[in-house]
């Protein structure tokens, strides 16, 4: 079998031998076979019962590979992430791959295996693909979109309105807040930071499921990805029919998270992250939902940081360490670098 | 203005230290101080190390503020 | 011990709040200089744990806020120039000047990075040996010593392609035109950064001219509540003068051989500042020596423009005489992720930190 070079070349998006070849030695081995029935085109899907539920998000990172993950891993943890806060089992994922021309395909290897890694835990199929190589500097070394299908039990409909959440309502995080955005950072090699932190990307399917399984409490669920805590709480906030209270010293994150963001000017609440979410549960339920996730890998450090309240609707209000408190907006733009 | 954060230095090399804070590291430039050796704690502004901090003086600070506390503890104890 | 951590304790913010409560007899205004404190006290919530007859203000000390559109045309203008990268702190990005900012022109293709330090800067200039990077320096007495560094270490590493567009300032002459241009401020939180590398004899004025006391603080919530108690006093006994809270930082002669170096490469010029317009002896300019480094000799700005008309009151809520809240444009016609107005744009800007911790409370 012919080796298939060290690199992308535009004849591996060209439909030809070279992108059979790629498809037949990188994708097909790890993905594996198109779903019983369907072709590489298409995939042919079982009916449920159950409510579908469809997604899809598009990933663009730099730099592709940092520590803790990928752009692959977060492209199917994000999609089997969306899935779960809205209350459904993630079961088939497609992914488009724009490959810039030169990207090393080691590189393209190592995602591709880690997705395929990262898919199997989360219980989901790549069922269907597409590859397209564009010239190099019409893209920035690789984008993939994904989307996910899920199928969703109808009690849980109410969750991803918020139809049940009221004040008196406890938020529940699964734990540190940051590490994926800082992680990210330290990854770019112009800013001589070295960092513990590594990105928290997983996919919370699992974890979400068993709390769903056990507990009609929970009211809402967001995953914390860009914009960070403070933006999914004004989003929660929106509706105006509440306020949100959030208690600082609650809000885990880890020390290099925090120093790395007071020497940056960053603030962890605006951080991205790409394994956390965020649930509103009944306040008789809290503690129960509590000990389900610390009993879960993925949520060992989960605590409750606040509650909804009827004082201030439609406001979010950070409680500080020092007792006092503060408004948050949602991000108003990418957090840069300052020195003031 | 001027974010600038305390670090400690861990090794010295040419004009450069690494600094550590928070378990992360940073290569900090100490063209702009004197006399720095592996230990000394300093202020990292703009990747620069501008001042060494002097730990005496924060806990004479802490310490007059502890102070406070018992003044108030002892008045509030006498007036009972 | 982790002394920031020592510093934010809640224990003694509460003993220092005890303290406030009890000697705050007077109505008190008290303004910090250094956006570095406006977000700290914001961030933390401080105005609201403090008693009512307390009043804390924003003056001139976010040097992103003060920085004249003048010389941000002259970035922008230069960004677009081919061969030419600009690199840039992140404060500067979002700055609005003439209908633009550097953040437009670089979606629409300029070249303009940003990095946390100028040797970052510098080290592109030494992979870039084919383009010429200018380094858009701003900031106080703090930063402009690391500019100097960069400087002449571009002159030892032989990066004839390194060049920097100066628009550093110096705090005292601001200060002096705070009170000159008449003020109700009882006391000043004076930058702790700026005088860890000055020292604390620059602000001897103010006392001895204008009857007004100075306390230089750090930035955790302790240190804040402590320099406010301090200042307190200074006016309770009417005897205001100079002290340093932040004694791990401050000494008298501050860091000398920064001082140095800040010497040896700037000479002092006039400057211009929002919201305050020229004040004489108040920027830090390349000297004749280190011009071939000077982005404003070797490429010269771009004309004038017809300053355009606006409602921002960036300039009197610099100086002290109205708040944030009095701005027509504030929160509507002027928001972080749209600023019109400098004060809205920096993190530390008095308009963005009130906007980000109060709007609404």
């Amino acid at each position: 079998m012919p080796e298939i070079s060290t690199h992308i070349l535009m004849g591996h998006g060209s439909g030809g031998e070279m992108m059979r070849n790629l498809i037949e030695e990188l994708f097909l081995p790890h993905f594996g076979q198109p779903f019983p029935g369907g072709t590489a085109d298409s995939a042919v899907l079982p009916v449920s019962s159950l409510l579908p539920v469809f997604t899809t998000d598009s990933y663009v990172v730099d730099p592709v590979l940092f520590p803790g993950g990928n752009i692959g891993t977060i492209a199917i943890c994000g999609t089997v992430n969306d899935l779960a806060v809205t209350g459904a089992n993630a079961r088939f994922i497609s992914a488009g791959f724009i490959i810039e021309e030169g990207l090393p395909l080691a590189t393209l290897r190592e995602i591709v295996v880690t997705m395929a890694e990262e898919a199997d835990k989360a219980g989901v199929k790549i069922v269907t693909g597409d590859t397209k190589v564009v010239e190099k500097g019409k893209a920035d070394k690789l984008f993939i979109n994904t989307t996910g299908i899920g199928y969703m039990e109808e009690r849980h409909f109410h969750i991803h309105r918020a139809g049940n959440a009221g004040p008196g309502d406890l938020i529940i995080i699964n734990g540190y807040i940051g590490d994926h955005s800082i992680a990210v950072l330290s990854a770019r090699e112009s800013l001589m930071l070295t960092t513990p932190a590594i990105s928290d990307c997983s996919s919370l399917g699992g974890m979400i499921g068993e709390v769903l399984d056990n507990s009609d409490g929970i009211h809402w669920m967001r995953d914390v990805t860009r914009g960070g805590l403070a933006s999914v709480a004004c989003e929660l906030a929106a509706s105006k029919d509440y306020g949100v209270k959030l208690l600082e010293p609650f809000i885990p994150v880890r020390d290099p998270v925090r120093s790395a963001c007071e020497m940056l000017g960053y603030d962890p609440l605006y951080l991205a992250n790409e394994g956390k979410v965020i649930m509103v549960v009944a306040r008789e339920e809290a503690d129960k939902v509590l000990g389900i996730m610390k009993n879960h890998p993925l949520g060992t450090r989960a605590a409750i940081i606040g509650e909804l309240t009827g004082l201030h609707p439609g406001t979010v209000v950070l409680q500080t360490a020092i007792g006092g408190s503060r408004i948050l907006q949602p991000l108003a733009g990418e957090q840069l670098p300052r020195i003031c | 203005m001027c974010l600038s954060i305390p670090v400690r230095i861990v090794t010295i090399e040419g004009g450069f230290a690494t600094v550590s804070f928070g378990e992360n590291t940073y290569r900090a430039s100490l063209q702009l101080l004197e006399g720095m050796k592996p230990g000394d704690y300093v202020l990292l502004h703009a990747g620069f190390a501008i001042q060494k901090l002097d730990r005496q003086e924060a806990e004479e600070t802490l310490r007059l503020i502890d102070e406070m506390q018992d003044l108030s503890d002892g008045k509030s104890g006498s007036d009972q | 011990m982790d002394i920031s951590k020592e510093f934010r304790e809640r224990g003694r913010v509460d003993i220092l709040l005890r303290q406030i409560r009890q000697e705050a007899t007077e109505k008190y205004i008290f303004m910090e200089v250094c956006g570095g404190h406006t977000t700290a006290i914001h961030s933390y919530g401080i105005p609201g744990l403090l008693p009512g007859s307390i009043n804390l203000i924003s003056g001139p000390g976010c040097p992103v806020c003060v920085t004249s559109e003048s010389f941000l045309d002259h970035a922008i203008a230069l960004s677009a120039m081919p061969g030419i990268l600009v690199a840039t702190f992140g404060d500067l990005l979002r700055v609005p000047g003439g209908g633009t900012s550097l953040e437009k022109e670089k979606a629409a293709g300029a070249s303009i990075i940003v990095v946390y330090s100028i040797n970052e800067a510098l080290d592109l200039a030494a992979k870039n040996k084919d383009k010429m990077v200018v380094f858009l320096a701003i900031g106080f007495e703090t930063t402009a010593p690391g500019t100097a560094a960069g400087v002449l270490d571009a002159g030892k590493r032989g990066l004839a392609n390194f060049f920097i567009l100066s628009a550093h300032k110096i705090m005292p002459p601001a200060m002096r035109a705070v009170v000159e241009g008449g003020t109700n401020v009882n006391g000043f939180i004076c930058p702790g950064h700026v005088s860890a590398i000055t020292g604390s004899g620059i602000y001897g004025f103010l006392p001895d001219d204008f009857g007004i006391g100075c306390v230089i603080s750090g930035f955790e919530p302790v240190d804040i509540l402590q320099s406010v108690l301090m200042l307190i006093r200074q006016v309770n006994r009417k005897d205001p003068g100079v002290e340093v809270q932040y004694t791990r930082a401050v000494r008298p002669e501050g860091n000398p051989k920064a001082m140095n170096i800040m010497k040896q490469v700037f000479k002092v010029s006039d400057q211009w500042w929002r919201g305050f317009g020229t004040i004489p002896g108040s920027g830090l300019q390349l000297k004749p020596e280190y011009e071939k480094s000077d982005a404003g000799k070797v490429f010269p700005a771009p004309p004038q423009r017809q300053p355009v008309e606006s409602l921002c009151m960036c300039g009197s809520i610099l100086r002290g005489t109205h708040t944030p809240a009095d701005c027509p444009l504030f929160g509507t016609g002027c928001t972080p992720a749209d600023p019109a107005g400098a004060c809205m744009v920096s993190a530390e800007g008095a308009c963005h930190a009130f906007h980000k911790y109060t709007m609404s409370l």
